[in-house]
């Protein structure tokens, strides 16, 4: 009834760069979302640069407000004209037969034709994300008829496998079941199916273990982490908890406020964190044993103070300076590059090296 | 070192017997959200209470204020019966008692002032003139670290945080001796959550304040609370300690529960343990413990009968048949 994973034994090391197949699924440049707030344009991310290679989980962690939902649904073409654009930047995105497409600049058309074939999409609520109205089964097939072409029933075959390789028993009945018949978990993992039924070289998972039980949602990672060695695609994985990331991705990329403010290999980040938000945000959440200690020499918990600053609120300068202890006035005066701390690991703030 | 609260031998603040809650299923066999639950929290003790949804641990929440009306069971406070209280009576006693609620966007009322918030309690109670309940508005923003000019604002020109700080206002203005904090920061920011906690803490201290913390963050739990119950299904698996029920689960459950916390250590180098199937409907539980259909040490007597709450080191409870399981992981 058990599984025991060795965490040391489950994440290989992806493709690296100095590998052959070492061109990235996805290259993000210096992207920049706008916004149309009244009458004016906010950025709600700016510049972002992230990189993803085959085999390889990227996570991006932020609190509310801080655009990794917005940067996962730029690049997903998702975000609604009416009120937003892209105000710059590349989205490059290698397809399942390597041709690489400029995403930016893609058609409604063309970008139809990739979500959900070549680009899978996982969501928090699996509930809002399956149609009620129809069976688990026929919402899973859809992709494979529309995209592979696949007939009825080839696709219901399909559906099966898939959802037997997702962990569910008895995977037939549950095909023709409807979306409240499933628990959160159960339906957490058909849109996973879903997600993976075209064989996507690339997952978004946008925070889709946050609306899960704990049990279930170390299910669930495990079950990601096990289609990722099998399936061999890069992952986008958006999330909140930290915990989370260093369960699962192999790269981490820090927002705060539009801002990837941090970016490296979750052991270095995580170890050795290069920016006083990462470093802040990993203090403030208590672990087992150093929240005892704390209390008992009563103390109270370490905090960031203040809050997250909202899109048309955001401070000039390093978005973080009003809340950081290592702010000084060339932080206020503009936003910091991003620096290379060694082998790989960014940082966005001018006095890395003091951390 | 104990840490137990130093009164918990002399007579709890509240003592709750054999509380069950059914709820009727038209057609149906009723849900048992509750089954026969009881413990007791000693004055200035904060107990928190910790399982996944549909545990039950909001339902023991609101039932003690009698939000809801249990089954069953009978609640103590203070050495008066809570359950056959009525009317008058039942609103005088329950201004000793005051609830924060998880949500702080929902939970208050975006056609009030602040002050209007803040003063509703104290005006349905009739407690005091207007500007004395204008006083007390005041002492509980300046208690929960608000500026007192947040009285004429809107309940949604504030941040998340700054909202809970006024929910917990709300409930300090009643000048409570017993709090229910149900989930109070899992609606915020990880930046924010400390914040909440640290204040909380505070002002259990400050104001010798008795809690009931009802969270599904084991995180928290630790620093916040002296002793925590782990519920399952509607049932006590395990009451500890929080020291000892981190360092030495005797549960399964617990220690499963335990082990899905995911390390914010990459490095971690250790066995991760994932326990299979999902949580049974509690309209259909398993027979005996319930737990036993998730549980890697289940046997034949496990179906048969319910275990029971024993004591099995000094203030540790736990219900399991299997004694050989105690204390080891899994």
């Amino acid at each position: 009834m058990l599984h025991m994973t060795d965490m040391t034994e489950a994440r290989p090391a992806p493709q690296t760069a100095s590998g052959p197949s070492a061109e990235p699924t996805l290259r993000v440049r210096g992207l920049t979302t706008v916004f149309r707030i009244g009458r004016r344009e906010m950025p709600a991310i700016e510049n972002v640069d992230l990189e993803i290679a085959p085999g390889e989980t990227l996570a991006l962690v932020g609190e509310s407000g801080s655009g990794k939902s917005i940067t996962s649904l730029s690049v997903l073409r998702l975000l609604p004209g009416a009120i937003s654009r892209i105000g710059g930047g590349e989205v490059s995105f290698r397809d399942r037969e390597g041709r690489v497409r400029d995403l930016v600049s893609a058609g409604g058309e063309e970008m139809r034709r990739l979500r959900g074939n070549h680009i899978g999409t996982v969501f928090q609520e699996p509930m809002s994300c399956l149609n009620p109205v129809h069976r688990i089964g026929d919402q899973i097939a859809e992709p494979l008829i529309l995209h592979l072409g696949l007939s009825r029933r080839a696709a219901f075959e399909r559906v099966v496998e898939l959802l037997a390789a997702m962990g569910i028993p008895d995977p037939a009945r549950r095909a023709r079941q409807y979306p409240h018949e499933l628990s959160g978990g159960m339906s957490q993992r058909a849109t996973i199916a879903m997600a993976l039924a075209c064989d996507p070289v690339l997952l978004i998972a946008d925070e889709p273990t946050t609306a899960l039980d704990v049990t279930t949602q170390a299910q669930i990672l495990r079950l990601l982490q096990d289609l990722q060695k099998t399936h061999g695609m890069a992952m986008l994985f958006v999330t909140h908890n930290f915990g989370v990331v260093a369960e699962i991705a192999h790269r981490v990329a820090v927002m705060y406020a539009g801002h990837v403010v941090e970016q490296g290999r979750v052991a270095d980040v995580f170890r050795h964190p290069r920016h006083p938000y990462t470093r802040g945000l990993m203090t403030c959440v208590p672990q087992p044993g150093d929240a005892l200690a704390l209390r008992r020499a009563g103390q109270a918990l370490p905090t960031i103070q203040g809050s997250v600053p909202s899109i048309t609120d955001r401070p000039p300068g390093c978005p973080f300076a009003p809340r950081c202890a290592l702010a000084v006035d060339a932080c206020r005066a503009a936003v910091p590059a991003m620096e290379d701390t060694g082998d790989g690991h960014l940082s966005r703030c001018i006095r890395w090296s003091e951390m | 070192m104990n840490q137990h609260s130093p009164l918990s031998d002399a007579r709890p603040l509240l003592d709750v017997q054999g509380l069950s809650k059914h709820f009727p299923v038209p057609g149906g066999t009723p849900v048992r959200a509750l089954d026969d639950i009881s413990f007791s929290i000693g004055r200035g003790e904060v107990l928190g209470l910790v399982g996944e949804s549909g545990s039950g641990k909001t339902t023991i929440g609101r039932s003690i204020l009698r939000l809801i009306e249990p089954t069953a069971g009978r609640i103590t406070f203070d050495g008066t019966d809570l359950m056959t209280l009525k009317g008058r009576a039942m609103r005088q006693e329950r201004r000793r008692l005051q609830y924060i609620f998880q949500n702080p966007f929902s939970s208050l009322s975006p056609r009030m002032t602040v002050g209007q918030i803040l003063t509703e309690g104290l005006d349905l109670q009739k407690i005091g003139t207007r500007a004395e309940r204008l006083e007390r508005a005041r002492t509980a923003l300046s208690q929960v670290e608000l500026s007192p000019d947040t009285i004429d604002r809107y309940a949604h020109e504030f941040s998340g945080g700054q909202r809970q700080r006024i929910g917990i206002a709300r409930a300090l203005t009643m000048a409570p001796e017993f709090l229910v904090a149900d989930e109070p920061v899992s609606a915020l920011d990880v930046s924010v959550q400390a914040q909440i906690i640290n204040l909380l803490r505070d002002l259990q201290l400050r104001l010798g304040l008795t809690m009931l913390f009802i969270t599904h963050d084991l995180g928290v739990v630790e620093y916040i609370c002296d002793r925590v119950i782990v519920l399952y299904l509607g049932r006590v698996m395990e009451i500890a300690d929080s020291a000892d029920l981190y360092a030495a689960p005797r549960h399964p459950y617990t220690r499963a529960l335990l082990d899905s916390i995911p390390s914010a250590d990459p490095g971690a180098d250790r066995k991760r343990i994932t326990l299979s199937g999902e949580i049974p409907s509690p309209m259909n539980p398993p027979s005996g413990c319930v737990f036993r259909t998730r549980c890697p040490h289940a046997e034949a007597r496990c179906a048969q009968a319910a275990p029971p709450l024993e004591e099995v080191a000094p203030g540790h409870l736990r219900a399991c048949w299997r004694p050989d399981v105690a204390g080891q992981p899994l």
